[in-house]
C-alpha cells in the first residue's frame, strides 16, 4: 500500500529525516513512534505530498508521490497535527467543501458528508460554526474530513493529542474500526497508544529509524528480560553480588529507604538469551541471604523505546557518525 | 477546473462572513464618494478622469488589505496542509482565490456605476472617456489583486503579506518617475513597466491593445509567480 525508499528531508543544514525505508501493507495499522522533533510529522507530510523529499521515493498504492501527485492525493485522507479547519464555516459547509475538492458531487456528496459525520461522531454539531467547537470536536471534524471518499490510505498525525481521556478512548476505538476498510498510518508519542493500536511500529529518533517491527518483537529483540528479586540482606553487598552474576547487564535498586527494611527489591537487566535464576538462587543461598521473591518481566514497548532513544543520543552527540 | 470553482465559492463565503471585505468596501466607497463629490463641485464637469486618477492611488492602499489573507491565512491556520494534499492543483487553488478577491472588487466597482448615472442625469458626459475609465480601473484593480496574491503567497504572515503587497504596488507606481528623471532607453522601459502610464490612457478614452496586453500579461505573470512560489515551497 505504501512504500518509502531511502527518503531523506533536509531543511537547509538541518536534517529532519534521514534514509527512511519502510513499507505498510494493506489493512495494517502502522505506527510512527518517537519523541518530539524525531521527524514524525515530516515523514507524514512527505507521504501526503505536502512537501517533496530531498532524496528518495514514496509510492502510495503503486503511484509515485513525486510524479503522480493527484493520483496519490485521491487515494489518501490526511489529518494533520492541527486539524485544518475554517472557523467561519459550519461543520457541514466545511465537509461539503472538502468533499467537493475530493471530487464528490450532488447526491453522493450529501450522502458521504452524512456518513463521515456519523462515523466521526460530529453529526450533532453539523450546523455549528467550527470556530465555536471544542478541541475534541475539532479533532473529530478533522478526522471526518480525512474519511471523506473512503480513501485507501489514512494518514493521521497525532490523532489523540488534545483530547480528554474519554475522547481518547473513543478515538482509539474508531481508529481500530477504520482499519477494517482502510490502511492506517499514524504517529504518536504516546507508547501505550501505539502498543494497543498498531500491528507494526517504527521508532524514529532524531530523524532515523531506531527500530521497527511488531510491538512484541521489538520488546523481545531489544530488551530481553528483566528480573525483579527481593532479597533480605545488606543492600550494598547484595547489589554487588547480583551485578557480578554472569548474564546480568545492570542492577538497579527499587525505590525504597535502604536501612529501614531488612529486605530490598532489585531489578536485574539481563543480556538477551540469558537465564540467571538458578545461579542467582545458589549464590544467595551460599551467602545465607534469603530470596523472598523473584519475578520475570518482559520489557514493555515503553522501556524499549526509552532504551533505544537514550542509547542513540551519545552516538549522535559525539559528532556526525556518517 | 471544478476544483477552482469550489475554492472560489469557499473563499467568497469567507470574505462575506468576515468584516474585512465590508470594511474595505466601505472605505473604498466613502473615500470614492468624497472624491467624486469634491471633484464634481469644484470643476462642474461631467467627467470621471480626476476621480479614477485619484482612486488609482487609493486602490494601492486597499488592495493589499483585501488580498493579504488570501494565502498567508491558509498557512497560519494550517489549512494550507489540507489544500495542498487535496486532489487539486496549486493553480486551481490560486486562481479560485484570485477570482474571489476579484469578485469583491467588482462589487465595489459596481457600486460606483452610480456616479456614471448621476453624470448622465446632470450633464452630457463623454461616454468614451467614462467607459474607458471604468475599463482601465477594472484592469488596474485586477492587476493589483494579482500582485497582492503573489505577496500573500510569499509568507505565512498576513501583516508581512500586506506590507509587501503595498511596497510592490508603490514600486510599480513610482518606477514611472524614472521616465522623467532619466529619459532615453531606461526611461522608455520604466514608462512601459509602470502601471500608471497604461492606466492613464484609458482615462482619456483610449483603449489600446498594447495596454490590454500589458495588463493581461501583468496579471498572468503575478499569478504564475504566486504558483511557482508555492510549488517551490511545497513541491508538487
Amino acid at each position: 500500500m505504501l512504500t518509502v525508499e531511502g527518503v531523506s528531508k533536509r531543511f537547509g543544514p538541518t536534517v529532519a529525516v534521514q534514509d527512511l525505508s519502510f513499507t505498510v501493507e494493506q489493512g495494517e495499522i502502522f505506527g510512527l513512534l518517537g519523541p518530539n522533533g524525531a521527524g514524525k510529522t515530516t515523514t507524514l507530510r512527505l507521504i501526503t505530498g505536502y512537501m517533496p523529499p530531498t532524496t528518495g521515493r514514496i509510492k502510495v498504492a503503486g503511484f509515485d508521490v513525486a510524479t503522480a501527485p493527484l493520483a496519490v492525493k485521491q487515494r489518501l485522507g490526511y489529518l494533520p497535527e492541527n486539524p485544518p479547519l475554517y472557523p467561519e464555516l459550519t461543520v457541514r459547509e466545511y465537509l461539503g467543501f472538502a468533499a467537493s475538492l475530493k471530487g464528490l458531487r450532488r447526491q453522493g456528496l450529501v450522502r458521504e458528508v452524512a456518513r463521515v459525520m456519523e462515523e466521526a461522531g460530529v453529526a450533532d454539531v453539523a450546523g455549528r460554526l467550527i470556530g465555536n467547537l471544542s478541541r475534541g470536536y475539532r479533532q473529530r471534524v478533522g478526522l471526518a474530513q480525512a474519511l471523506l471518499g473512503s480513501p485507501e490510505l489514512l494518514v493521521l498525525d497525532e490523532p489523540t493529542v488534545g483530547l480528554d481521556p474519554v475522547q481518547i478512548a473513543e478515538m482509539r476505538r474508531l481508529i481500530k474500526e477504520l482499519a477494517a476498510q482502510h490502511t492506517v498510518i499514524l504517529s504518536s508519542h504516546i507508547l501505550p497508544e501505539v502498543n494497543q493500536l498498531c500491528q507494526r511500529v517504527l521508532i524514529l529518533n532524531q530523524g532515523r529509524i531506531a527500530a521497527q517491527g511488531t510491538p512484541a518483537s521489538l520488546a523481545a529483540a531489544t530488551g530481553g528480560r528483566q528480573l525483579e528479586v527481593t532479597v533480605k540482606g545488606p543492600v550494598a553487598e547484595v547489589a554487588a553480588l547480583l551485578a557480578a552474576l554472569p548474564g546480568v547487564r545492570a542492577v538497579r535498586q527499587a525505590d525504597g529507604r535502604p536501612g529501614q527494611e531488612p529486605a530490598a527489591t532489585y531489578f536485574l537487566e539481563l543480556l538477551p538469551g540469558e537465564d540467571v535464576r538458578e545461579e542467582l538462587f545458589f549464590a544467595l543461598a551460599a551467602r545465607g541471604w534469603p530470596l523472598l521473591e523473584m519475578r520475570r518481566h518482559q520489557l514493555s514497548l515503553e522501556e524499549v523505546f526509552l532504551q533505544l532513544v537514550t542509547e542513540e543520543e551519545p552516538a549522535n552527540g559525539g559528532g556526525n557518525p556518517n | 477546473m471544478r476544483g477552482m470553482w469550489f475554492v472560489f465559492c469557499r473563499e467568497l463565503r469567507s470574505y462575506l462572513y468576515s468584516p474585512l471585505a465590508y470594511v474595505v468596501l466601505a472605505v473604498f466607497l466613502a473615500i470614492g464618494g468624497y472624491l467624486f463629490s469634491v471633484v464634481l463641485l469644484a470643476t462642474r464637469l461631467a467627467d470621471l478622469g480626476a476621480y479614477f486618477s485619484n482612486m488609482g492611488l487609493i486602490l494601492m492602499f486597499l488592495v493589499p488589505i483585501l488580498t493579504m489573507r488570501l494565502w498567508a491565512e491558509e498557512e497560519q491556520r494550517g489549512t494550507a496542509e489540507f489544500l495542498l494534499t487535496a486532489p487539486v492543483t496549486v493553480g486551481q487553488v490560486l486562481v479560485g482565490k484570485y477570482l474571489a478577491a476579484a469578485a469583491i472588487f467588482l462589487i465595489g466597482l459596481g457600486c460606483t456605476l452610480l456616479y456614471a448615472l448621476i453624470l448622465a442625469r446632470s450633464g452630457q458626459p463623454d461616454w468614451g472617456a467614462i467607459w474607458g475609465g471604468y475599463l482601465g480601473f477594472l484592469l488596474l484593480g485586477l492587476a493589483y489583486l494579482a500582485v497582492g496574491l503573489f505577496a500573500s503567497a510569499l509568507t505565512g504572515s498576513q501583516m508581512v503579506a500586506g506590507l509587501l503587497g503595498f511596497g510592490l504596488l508603490l514600486g510599480f507606481w513610482i518606477i514611472g518617475w524614472l521616465a522623467q528623471a532619466l529619459g532615453g532607453r531606461v526611461g522608455e522601459v520604466a514608462q512601459f513597466v509602470t502601471a500608471v502610464g497604461h492606466y492613464e490612457d484609458f482615462l482619456k478614452g483610449v483603449v489600446d491593445t498594447q495596454h490590454l496586453l500589458y495588463f493581461g500579461s501583468f496579471i498572468g505573470a503575478f499569478l504564475l509567480l504566486a504558483a511557482e512560489c508555492l510549488k517551490a515551497r511545497h513541491g508538487s
